[in-house]
């Protein structure tokens, strides 16, 4: 079972969260040009490290606001829960 | 290379089991072979083998950092099955079939498969009609279909949950035939046997450190046991592709997952088929020892580590009781977690890359285990060719940019989700 402290409610397990993926990857800007290469990186290129990783998470069964998680990929140690417009 | 019969059993029974030949031998690495294979799991093993048979590239080596199957080729729940709609998919996946009908022969090693087919149940019209759509999908690409209706079901898996007042009625199912099981390590170990016979050395407990790459061309790779040159490579090693593509500078259109499967304490035979719960994710057969074999989705967020966690084996059973209520009775016996190439549009990827003499196979999701045949085959034939067979030209590395995915289960990219 993994917990997750929201920084919103506090220490909550798993099952109250849904995942959204890799935090790191950035939507190109709207109303710019952008190339297909930037599109095709954004849609479906990922690191998928090994180790630490950046992370959504919606706390979905709780207060329903995303969040941003620091987990180890190899072991699921959890270092760092963020509100979602924070930055590491 | 001692041949495996009744009459070679017999003969050895006599000597007291003591003059076996090795299986395969444990050869220290040379400094250069024709081609590397990365990765000593089941398709690394069939594209050695295949390099080997149908093309006369000997001078092979498997380089594998663990033993080999020791990753997903043994973690899997042994699924054979080429029901797909779509032709990339349904017409490699068949090809595989007929590699797997005659794989006990051609590698001499029981493999034990064993066709018992497949059954998708259907919890709605619109699931049925669906599964008509696909059916006939399959058999325009010369595939084994049968749509059944609920008493047709009833038939064949009589325990299934067929009251009237469940969430989840049971309307029918698609069945493939000609669908089944093997024993999935006695396909990495034939492999192995028939690989080294001819000459492929198996490097087991080596781990690839880095690859030597100038001008766009690969020339070789750096390992624990030293460096070794080649100057075709292929990474045959889902579950760790974005851990190697890190090292080449390469980023892919793959997240690595984590997927359970358990086994409950053995019970009398009870299932003749592989039977699938169409309103979620869970999946049934039982092995020849008795144990209920199932699995279900993933874990649901990037991992790597090789055991999951309860609340998704919770989740997973608790479907698999809403199908078979007596489940609900039997205790487990083992769970275990494995890690999956989980490709943007749930298809995988064999092919060249940008680097000359590189060449990728990956990308496997959740089904690895019953490609591995077609798998190694086509591989070989893209290593040897230097081009892509007919069969994997649709399993391109830059479909995702141009356009051209295979999402058979109309998924994207959020990978996680089932």
């Amino acid at each position: 079972m993994l917990y997750i402290k929201c920084p919103h409610c506090g220490l909550r397990s798993q099952n109250e969260f849904s995942y959204g993926g890799d935090a790191t990857v950035k939507r190109p800007e709207l109303n710019k040009e952008v190339s297909d290469r930037d599109w095709d990186n954004f849609v479906y290129l990922r690191k998928s490290p090994i180790g630490k990783h950046l992370e959504l998470w919606q706390h979905i069964s709780g207060c329903r606001q995303w969040i941003k998680v620091e987990r180890d990929t190899l072991t699921h140690e959890i270092f760092k829960t963020l509100k979602a417009n924070e930055e590491v | 290379m001692q041949k495996y019969s009744v009459f070679s059993l017999v003969k050895n029974a006599f000597k007291g089991h003591k003059d076996w030949e090795v299986a395969w031998k444990d050869p220290t690495p040379k400094s250069e072979y024709d081609v590397i294979i990365i990765g000593g799991g089941g398709h690394g093993l069939a594209t050695a083998y295949y390099l080997a048979k149908e093309h006369n590239i000997t001078k092979v080596a498997i380089i594998e950092k663990g033993w080999i199957g020791g990753g997903n080729v043994g973690r899997n729940t042994t699924i054979i099955r080429s029901n797909y709609m779509h032709d990339e998919n349904g017409l490699f996946s068949e090809f595989g079939m007929d590699l797997w009908r005659n794989m006990s022969l051609d590698l001499n090693f029981n493999v034990m498969f064993s066709p018992r087919g497949i059954i998708n149940l259907a919890h709605s019209d619109a699931q049925m009609n669906v599964y008509s759509r696909r059916g006939n999908s399959m058999r325009l690409n010369g595939i084994d279909a049968v749509l059944l209706n609920r008493e047709e079901v009833r038939k064949i898996i009589p325990m299934a949950d067929f009251s009237e007042n469940v969430r989840f009625p049971i309307f029918g199912g698609l069945m493939q035939p000609s669908a089944g099981t093997a024993r999935h390590d006695a396909v990495a170990w034939g492999y192995a046997r028939q690989a080294d016979s001819m000459g492929v050395d198996i490097i087991q407990n080596c781990e690839v450190t880095g690859f030597d790459v100038s001008n766009g061309k690969i020339s070789g790779i750096r390992t624990s046991k030293g460096d070794i040159k080649a100057k075709k490579i292929g990474l045959c090693v889902a579950g760790s592709t974005n851990i190697l593509a890190e090292k080449l500078n390469m980023t892919l259109p793959i997240e690595t997952h984590l997927l359970q499967a358990c086994v409950s304490e053995p019970i009398k035979p009870i299932l003749d088929n592989v039977v699938t719960f169409g309103a979620g994710h869970f999946y049934c057969s039982q092995s020849d020892k008795g144990e209920m074999v199932m699995g279900g989705d993933l874990d649901g967020y990037n991992s790597y580590a090789q055991r999951g966690n309860l609340p998704t084996l919770q989740h997973v059973l608790t479907e698999g009781i809403a199908m078979f209520p007596f489940l609900s009775k039997l205790k487990m016996l083992r769970t275990w977690g494995g890690i999956m190439d989980m490709s943007m549009d749930g298809s995988p990827i064999i092919d060249k890359t940008h680097i000359e003499g590189l060449y990728l196979n990956c990308g496997w999701c959740y089904g690895g285990f019953k490609a591995t045949p077609a798998s190694g085959w086509t591989f070989a034939h893209t290593i040897a060719q230097d081009r892509p067979h007919k069969l994997n030209e649709g399993y391109s590395l830059n479909r995702f940019s141009t356009g051209h995915l295979i999402d058979e289960k109309g998924l994207g990219t959020k990978t996680w989700i089932s």
